[in-house]
């Protein structure tokens, strides 16, 4: 996959509500993002990086403009090939790991592998997050960080093409943010995912081949790390 | 099992509490559904199945005498298969535990076979040995009511002569299903008696050797009736027949019918009311449970499951809760089923009677929880579906309080901060408030209902044996006899008042529509026993024309002003047109009344009476009784204290018990109402009492701003309630009342406040184990959790 381009973007725009109480969260955005890449989205509350990584992982749909997986056009999917993307190429870690309490950590994890087409065996996934000893806890009986690593295993458990992350260390402490990192950019390096994290952190950007600015619902700027930093040596 | 089934069980186990009440609800209305046409389909199955294997005639013929001969003329009636003939009379029993001597009809079987219609069911002992006059058989209930077992002796008075007789044997009849006293309605085992014995002995008590004076015919099936009988009136009319009559019109069969088809009119209209309140509760608890599922079904959207797949998982649950109820329920409904015709069995002889469950009252009871609680889960997955998986994730925009900011000034001088907090929710969120406020108001309605019912029970017996006879004792006569005997009545030390009362046999009709009962002549204006207007005021008898009670007027469909067709089956049976004077108010029977003279000169009978009414003093009770008793032509003594009691016990059994298991109903159906309005309320909030304390309220602040809002739904749904609750009851009412007697649906004020108590009761219990939970929470957890 390296080399290709994994999403593109042309004016892409959304609109919350209408007429005087409307809110532009994004402005016309024009963006690719490289196969293979891990990319950073940094910026301010309200700037538009959540909005944005919701539409490309079809979870939400732009106002305007055009969004592409690969030759797939996002934005002329109906609600059933939008379910067919999310199914079957992406994953999804979110700030507040969205567990289902009621179901232990490799059900967690089976409530995905379940409906993947080729997905590992969840016990496999939760081993590379490292949490093999803790299978059958519950998400109440987890530490945050734990929790965060069986949201990880989860997203990861299908091997998706790209995987999405909504500040997946906003509610984690620094050591514990780093190791979820760590395991982040295993999972890119074994199976060579893509994977788009929205943060607060401007120091997580370090480990990322790419950084996307983003401010007032547009991109400021894009850098490309000449050299990526390990999430250890990441100054938290 | 796949995770989300995995997900499913531990969230039935999660909401349990919940789960509990709305299965509670689907439960009892699938109970009653199942209990009421189980009963129906019980007691005319067991009644047909009796029917046939005791041979139970189609037709009754009475007549005075007539030859052994006839019955062959009987015999070639068309569509006539069998032929019966007995000799009946009526007897009287002795029994020295006894101060009156108790009413008894007297049957002859045949000597040398089973009879041919009619047959008896011998519970104990034997039938009469051949040729022995002196040997009887003896109606079971009314044995065991005096303790009389085979090889007892009993002293019997026929046709004047008192003679000691010697029981056989215990029987049950199909004739005798539902036995009362003469001329009246209530069942009482212990004051009528059956005596069945050999035909030559009774024949040679009653003058009958040689001839019957009643028949039986069994008909073959699709034979038209009418036709038959009116054959049998003319081959009988010249020895004396007063009418034929087919099954429908005897007495006890009557009766079972009546309770029958009442019970069916029951449980065509009670449960289905008690179901639409729970299926409609079900969906606002439902819709409500999935609305706070929202950001879970975000997430599994999110992750690429279908809405198809979403859907079901949600239908699960709601049909392991509904299935569940029902099922519970449905067990439930057998076993009071089970119960209920135990207390039938009180009444209705049957010599078996078992409880058996009509499937379709099952199947009904299911589809329409499910159907119901899946509309509910329906409605709200729709509008979630709508969503992004995006949008559900995220918790619901805060509602938008600010316009209320006017109002929120205006009482922030009059309310502290958590008051204002409950007002402005019930004034922003109205659409939810008001799902709650309906839920609770339906609660209340069914409350009031069910309690009006009661009232109108005590209504009822109060307007019957207060109101309309204000008698002590009523007094039959032999036949009817010279008015005189008032006199006589009169003298005997202790009547305060004694009234001429004379019952005539007659059938009634309206063009198609006809009634088998008897006219009452009262005094123009009694005081004893009156017939009463709408407003209970008491009616005058008019010198000309007939009062229909409003039962008889609906049967007959007829009105006053308009021409009734009486045949009269006594005496001289004349028929006339006598017109509809007026139409007076009954709750118990259908009587229909003349004034007493214009009555005895339409018979050409001039100073007849039947019976009389008296008022006594009660001290001298026992010492009126012996006098009356020693009256040659006096044939029975009625008290109207039991037959207080006697009614007042059938009322509590039967079709009249089932409103004790509807009360109960009602009240399990408020409860998980309230108590899920309350549930939902918490579930709603609970991020937001967390935050309250977490800024510094205490447990009880916090608790006043959940269920201050629960107590403000409450009391505007009490008025609403109360409402609904009066229209209810003229349905349930209906439902309740049968031929034999009416239950009013009265507007009793003291009803509709104990409702209110049960919804208030049901709303603090609700309220203290919600605030129970409130209290045990942990901040941190609430603060963190998505529901």
């Amino acid at each position: 996959m390296q080399g290709s381009t994994a999403f593109r973007t042309r004016g892409l725009t959304k609109v919350y509500g209408s007429g005087h109480s409307a809110v532009h969260a994004l402005r016309g955005v024009d963006l690719e993002i490289p196969s293979g890449d891990i990319v950073v989205l940094l910026g301010p509350s309200g700037s538009g990086k959540s909005t944005l990584l919701n539409i490309i992982g079809g979870l939400d749909r732009g106002t305007e403009g055009e969004v592409y997986f690969r030759d797939l056009c996002l934005s002329d999917m109906t609600d059933g090939e939008l379910t067919r993307y999310r199914r079957d190429h992406v994953g999804f870690v979110f700030q507040f790991y969205n567990l289902m309490p009621s179901l232990t950590a490799r059900e967690n994890v089976e409530l995905v592998t379940e409906i993947a087409q080729d997905p590992m065996d969840p016990d496999e996934a939760l081993a590379l997050v490292g949490l093999r000893e803790r299978v059958d806890h519950f998400p109440a009986q987890l530490s945050g960080g734990e929790q965060q690593r069986v949201a990880i295993a989860r997203a990861i458990a299908k091997r998706p093409e790209v995987l999405f992350c909504d500040e997946p260390t906003g509610a984690l402490d620094s050591q514990t943010g780093r190791a979820v990192l760590e395991v982040l950019r295993d999972v890119n390096a074994e199976t060579g995912s893509t994977i788009l994290m929205v943060t607060h952190n401007a120091n997580t950007a370090a480990m990322a081949d790419r950084v996307i600015y983003f401010a007032d619902g547009s991109i400021r700027e894009v850098v490309e790390n000449a050299e990526k930093l390990s999430p250890s040596e990441i100054h938290w | 099992m796949s995770p989300l089934d995995h997900k499913l069980l531990r969230d039935l186990w999660r909401i349990k509490g919940q789960a509990l009440a709305i299965g509670a609800v689907i439960g009892v209305g699938v109970m009653m559904l199942v209990m009421m046409t189980g009963l129906v389909s019980s007691l005319g199955e067991t009644r047909a199945a009796y029917y046939e294997r005791y041979r139970l005639a189609d037709v009754f013929v009475p007549v005075k005498r007539a030859p052994e001969r006839l019955a062959s003329h009987l015999a070639q009636i068309s569509g006539v298969a069998a032929v019966e003939t007995r000799i009946s009379g009526r007897a009287l029993i002795d029994l020295p535990t006894q101060s009156l001597p108790v009413q008894a009809q007297a049957l002859s079987v045949p000597e040398r076979r089973r009879p041919a219609l009619n047959d008896i069911y011998l519970t104990h002992g034997r039938f009469p040995a051949l040729g022995r006059t002196e040997e009887i058989i003896l109606l079971q209930s009314f044995a065991e009511a005096h303790d009389l077992l085979p090889g007892d002796s009993l002293m019997a008075t026929m046709n004047g002569s008192r003679r000691e007789f010697k029981i056989t044997g215990l029987a049950q009849s199909p004739e005798f299903l539902y036995v009362t006293a003469p001329g009246e309605l209530v069942p009482d085992d212990s004051r009528f008696g059956v005596i069945w014995m050999n035909r030559a002995g009774l024949a040679a008590a009653y003058d009958l050797e040689g001839a019957f004076n009643e028949v039986l015919l069994g008909l073959t099936r699709g034979t038209a009736v009418e036709a038959v009988l009116d054959r049998a009136d003319q081959l009988m009319s010249p020895y004396g027949g007063s009418g034929a009559y087919p099954l429908a019109d005897h007495f006890s069969n009557r009766f079972i019918s009546e309770e029958i088809s009442g019970l069916e009119a029951a449980s065509k209209g009670v449960p289905p009311i008690f179901l639409a309140v729970a299926a409609f509760l079900l969906y606002i608890v439902i819709s409500r449970m999935v609305q706070s599922e929202r950001e879970e079904i975000g997430l599994m959207k999110a992750f690429g499951y279908t809405d198809l797949e979403v859907g079901s998982h949600y239908f699960k649950l709601i049909l392991v809760i509904a299935v569940g109820g029902a099922l519970a329920g449905c067990l439930a409904g057998i076993a009071s089923g089970r119960a209920m015709i135990g207390l039938y069995g009180i009444y209705f002889k049957f010599p078996f009677l078992v409880f058996r469950l009509d499937p379709a009252s099952f199947v009904t009871g299911v589809m329409v929880s499910v159907v119901s609680a899946s509309a509910g889960g329906l409605w709200v997955l729709r509008r979630v579906f709508a969503l992004t998986p995006a949008e559900a994730m995220r918790p619901p925009a805060p509602a938008d309080y600010s316009r209320s900011g006017g109002l929120g000034k205006t009482l922030s001088a009059l309310l502290d901060q958590p008051s204002r907090m409950v007002l402005r929710r019930l004034t922003r969120q109205p659409v939810r408030m008001l799902g709650a406020m309906i839920g609770i108001a339906c609660g209340m309605g069914l409350s009031v209902a069910m309690i009006t019912i009661y009232a109108g029970f005590d209504r009822t017996i109060d307007l019957t044996f207060s109101v309309v006879d204000r008698s002590d004792v009523g007094v039959t006569f032999t036949q009817p006899v010279s008015d005189k005997t008032m006199f006589e009545l009169r003298r005997i030390k202790g009547v305060a008042r004694a009234e001429p009362v004379r019952h005539v046999s007659v059938v009634l009709r309206n063009g198609v529509h006809s009634y088998r009962g008897a006219i009452t002549g009262l005094p123009q204006a009694p005081v004893l026993n009156r017939a009463l207007d709408e407003s209970s005021a008491p009616i005058e008898m008019p010198q000309s024309g007939v009062v229909l009670s409003s039962v008889l007027a609906d049967i007959l469909k007829i009105k006053a002003g308009e021409l009734l067709t009486v045949e009269v089956r006594e005496g001289r049976q004349p028929v006339l047109q006598i017109p509809v004077a007026s139409v007076a108010q009954a709750l118990l029977g259908a009587p229909a009344y003349m004034d007493l003279s214009a009555l005895n000169q339409i018979l050409r009978e001039p100073g007849r009476v039947s019976g009389a009414y008296l008022s006594i003093d009660r001290t001298r009770g026992d010492e009126i009784y012996e006098l009356l008793q020693d009256m040659p032509r006096v044939a029975g003594l009625s008290l109207k204290e039991q037959a207080r009691l006697a009614f007042e016990e059938l009322m509590n059994t039967g079709a009249g018990a089932m409103r004790y298991v509807m009360g109960a109903i009602a009240f399990v159906i408020t409860f998980g109402i309230v108590y899920n309005a309350a549930r939902i309320a918490y579930a709603e909030r609970i991020r937001d009492l967390a935050s309250l304390r977490v800024i510094g309220f205490s447990k009880a602040e916090a608790a006043f701003v959940l269920l201050g809002e629960l107590a403000v739904v409450t009391l505007i749904a009490l008025p609403f309630g109360a409402v609904l609750g009066y229209y209810l009851s003229f349905g349930i009412a209906a439902g309740f009342s049968t031929d034999l007697y009416q239950i009013p649906a009265v507007f009793d004020p003291v009803s509709y406040g104990q409702a209110m108590l049960v919804v208030i009761a049901a709303a603090v219990v609700s309220g203290w184990l919600v605030k129970r939970d409130l209290d045990r929470s942990d901040l941190i957890d609430a603060l963190k959790t998505r529901e």
